[in-house]
Parts: C-alpha cells; structure tokens; sequence
C-alpha cells in the first residue's frame, strides 16, 4: 500500500502570481469559480470554464500529470455519476436492452457531470497545492472572523485544521512503519474478504491511536511551554494583506461568475 | 551572578494510587545561576525529568518552592513571564512542532506572545540563524532529519527570547550526528549568546560538557559539583546505578590495579595523555 502517494490537500511551494495571491482571494475565486460551474449550462460555458482553469493549471506551474495523479481515488465516483446519468436520465433511446437504455441526453447529461466533477475537484486542488495549509487556515480564521462576534470559535477550529494537517505527514509515516512491524511478525493486510481486511486494521488502528494520544499530549504541553493561550491578543508573522492583484483576481472571479450567468440567459 | 532558577525543599508526590503515594521528588534544593551550563544525570526514575518540568511551571509542586527569576511558579498570574523566562525543549521533536513550515513554527512562540510582525520577522531569523537552519527556513518540517528537526524546535524555543532553556533528553531519539549537531547547538548558545542551559540527560558524556553537573537519584540530589569533580567519585555514582565516562572508568580500573592514574580525564586526549605520562615515568 503506498500511503506515501497520497496527495490530497498537498502544497506544493512556488512563487508564481497564483501562490502570492492572498489565501481569501484564492478561497473566495474558487467559491466564485463553484458557483459559476454550478450555473453553467451548454458547451460554451464549459469551453469558458476549461479556458480559465487550464490558464490557472499553466500560470500556477502546476504539473497536469500531479493533477491528475490527485484525482485518481476519485475515480471511482466519477465514473459512479456517469454511469448513473447514461442509464437514468429520460429522452430519446438510442440503445435498448431490456430495462437498461441509453437515452441521447443521458449522454450528454454524464459528460457535463464527468467534466463539473473534474473542474470542481481540480479547482479545488489548485487552492490547496498552491496555498500552504497555514496560509489557508490563516486566511479562513480572517474570512470568518465575523462570526467570532456570535461566539463561534473560529481561532480553535483553524489551529486544530491546522495541527491536523501538520500531523497528517507524521501518522501516515507512523502507520507505514507499524504496518511493517506487523508484517514482519506475519500480520496480513492484502487477502481476505472485506470483513477479514478490516480486522486486520484492528491490531493497527489500536497502536496508532494510542501514539496519537500520547502526542497530542506532548504537543499540548509544547504549545503551553511556548505560551499558547488561545486567540487572545495573538499576532502573525504573516500579514494578510489584499494587494491590487487580489482585487484583479476577485473582479476576474466576478466577471467569469457573469459571463456564464449571460451564457445560460442567452441559451448558448 | 544571580539566580535564574531556584528551588527550595522541593517536593513532588503523584496523587495516591492504591494507597501508595509515589513521592518523586523528596527535598531538592538547587539554584541554577543566570548564564551557566547545568547538566541534570540521573537514570530513569530518578525524577530528572519531573524536575525539569517544575521549573517552567508544567507541574506546580507539592511542598516547597520554585523561583524562576524570582517568581514564585504556583503565581498564576504571572504564568506566561515564567514560561517566556525559561523555554524548554523535549525529547521528541515530532511532538512540539507546531507548524508545516520551518519558520512558521518558530514564529508562533512570539505570535503567542503578541509581538509585532516585524520584530516576529526579525526574531525568527536570528533564532533560525542561531541554531543553524535559515537556509531551511521555507521547508517542512516533516523532511528534515532528527537533528534538524531539533534545532528547530530550539529555534522555535529561543524566539521566544528567554533568559533559560531546559532541555529534557533532547538526544534521546536522534542517531550520533544528531546529537553532536544538537549538543553544539546548544553549547553555542550557552557560549555566545550567553543563555542558561539546564541540560537533562542520562548520556555521560553530555554531561561532562557542562558547567556544573547534578547528579540526581531517587528524588534527591545526590551530587553537585564540576563535573570533573563529580565523576571522580567513581563508586558513588556506581552505587546510585550510573557508570562513569569510558575514559575515567579506564583510569579507575587500572587505578584498582595499582596505577598511579587521575580520575578527572574526561577527554580521550586528556586520558591518553595520563597513560602516556604513566608509561614515560
């Protein structure tokens, strides 16, 4: 099992204008460039759509084969929507086989769905490989920092995103190894039947949730021996600070959420 | 030279299990004066480490006091003075680093502290420079080797700008070049830019670079003193289930044998000397 291989929620560092934008204007573009997908409807919209990601994919310097290395434990899924909208979506057969019939729109219903699907998944990649998982709890501590007033605890929840996202690395190199330990004492991970696989994990969840409970611990007093009490009266190495190409970049979020809002009116 | 760190008839006792209450620390009086070099010895057990964690105010004690520059650590108020004052580093540097990034976590210190971004800036940089690791400043954490990792979770310590730095076995899970990269991290530190080092550890060797070394032993002190001094006791730390370091334990076997041989060579130069001052008689 390569655990190591896993690269969701990955950054990959670079100084391209997409990794200096500020994590709330990334955050807001792909909440803008979601709500776009989701009202695009016909082809130009999608020729639009794809234009700008792939603009995005080129300035960002990220490598299409890690993208879409990304999406393969998505697969699964995508092709789940697919096959769902070939067979159950009604309109004209062109294939028939007793209850199961390919209809002209399923078609064309699953190649939209396959196509929002991937741009959803590689928009959103593109905001976590090239922002750092700080920059983008920080930048989503600031953006709901309103909602401190009605006493959500928007500081503990981004420090405990982000100690997660720290230990991700560490447990996964963790369970690697007890994985190994296991194994050279005969353990199986790979036969069996489902039932038979997830009672194998037993003996390798037990070990790995006790370490992590012993590590939170430490790292709890880690934190207190280096002051941490909380939001309170806490500042920031980096300061988030929109600059004039966060402001071109949000206008672009706007302007792309409009141009496919005047696609569907105009029924292209 | 005044004192740093001061404890008086310290005491520590768990809270009674089964009747028996595990006194862990039993009486340790021990001032540690601003700018030395302190090594804490001790085997497992021997509450080195439960010491260590009274003087950043971890653990309040059950009887007596602690004074970190003069305050009293069960004030509560006056918590984060205690712990800006002496920063303490552990054994795994995996657990008490915070952040993805090198110089993200030696910032949250003074971003818990509330200082200023610029001087943030400012202070991550010397303290990365300090202990060696600007140049990996932009790296994750997660990629560096034990001893890297380490330094800076001393890094991440020293931003903090304290007067003291406890390092509880910060060896202890690294391999030899770590541990010298770190054993000259913290030497320099204490050297240059004249910080307090209270050093705790089992290995001999570390021990014999301090300044003052203590020898503790079932929730006592039961030795204090240069460490050349300390050492030539050889049977008393014997007795307490400590050896000595190989160049000394030499020196003392062939001292049983009749040799006129010191027992204050701490170094393999020193020793090697003696034997050949021995032989030339």
């Amino acid at each position: 099992m390569a655990l190591k291989d896993i690269t969701l929620g990955q950054y990959f560092p670079g100084n391209t204008p997409i990794h200096r934008l500020d994590p709330r204007t990334k955050l807001l573009c792909t909440i803008l460039y979601i709500i776009a997908l989701f009202s695009a409807k016909g082809g130009a919209a999608y020729v639009v759509l794809f234009a700008v990601l792939c603009a995005c994919v080129a300035v960002s310097k990220i490598r299409p084969k890690v993208i879409l290395r990304g999406m393969r434990p998505i697969l699964f899924i995508i092709v789940l929507t697919a096959v769902l909208n070939i067979f159950y979506t009604p309109g004209d057969p062109i294939w028939q086989w007793k209850f199961l019939k390919i209809t002209v729109e399923g078609l064309w219903a699953a190649f939209f769905m396959v196509l929002r699907i991937s741009f959803l998944i590689t928009g959103t990649f593109l905001l976590t490989y090239t922002t750092s998982p700080i920059m983008l709890t920080d930048g989503l501590e600031k953006l709901l920092g309103p909602l401190k007033k009605v006493r959500v605890p928007v500081h503990e929840l981004s420090m405990m995103m982000s100690i997660a996202l720290r230990f991700i690395p560490t447990l996964i190199e963790e369970t690697d190894k007890i994985m190994s330990a296991q194994k050279a004492r005969g353990a199986d991970f790979d036969t069996g039947n489902l039932f038979q696989k997830a009672r194998a994990l037993v003996p390798l969840l037990v070990p790995l949730f006790i370490s992590a409970f012993r590590r939170a611990d430490e790292l709890a007093t880690a934190m207190e021996c280096r002051c941490y009490h909380g939001g309170e009266g806490r500042t920031r190495l980096r300061q988030l600070r929109y600059r004039g190409s966060d402001i071109a970049a949000l206008l672009g979020g706007c302007a792309l959420v409009a141009v496919v809002a005047v696609l569907r009116t105009l029924g292209i | 030279m005044s004192d740093i760190i001061e404890t008086r008839a310290l005491r520590f006792s768990y809270p009674a299990a089964e009747g028996v209450t595990p006194v862990v620390l039993d009486g340790v009086d021990l001032s540690i004066q601003a700018g030395s070099f302190v090594a804490v010895l001790g085997h497992n057990g021997s509450g080195k480490s439960t010491l260590a964690k009274h003087m950043n105010a971890i653990l309040l004690p059950t009887g007596g006091k602690v004074y970190v520059d003069g305050i009293d650590t069960a004030d509560d108020g006056r918590l984060l003075d205690i712990r800006r004052t002496v920063g303490m580093v552990f054994q795994n540097p995996d657990n008490q680093i915070v952040a993805n990034v090198v110089e993200e976590d030696v910032a949250f210190a003074p971003e818990n502290l509330g200082v200023p971004p610029e001087e943030i800036r400012r202070r991550v940089d010397d303290a990365l420079k300090a202990v060696g690791m600007y140049e990996f400043r932009e790296h994750a954490p997660h990629l560096l080797s034990g001893g890297q990792k380490q330094r800076v979770a001393i890094a991440g310590v020293l931003a903090m700008a304290p007067r003291c730095i406890v390092l509880d076995e910060p060896t202890a899970m690294l391999d030899p070049v770590g541990r010298r990269e770190v054993m000259d991290t913290i030497k320099d530190l204490n050297r240059t830019a004249g910080v307090t080092v209270v050093l705790i550890t089992h290995h001999m060797d570390e021990a014999a670079q301090a300044d003052r070394l203590v020898v503790m032993s079932d929730g006592h002190v039961v030795a204090d003193g240069a460490p050349r001094e300390v050492f030539s006791h050889v049977e008393a730390l014997k007795s307490v289930g400590l050896t000595v370091p190989e160049t000394v334990e030499l020196c003392w076997t062939l001292r049983k044998d009749g040799l006129d041989l010191p027992l204050d060579a701490l170094s393999d130069e020193e020793c090697a000397q003696a034997l050949y001052d021995l032989l030339a008689e």
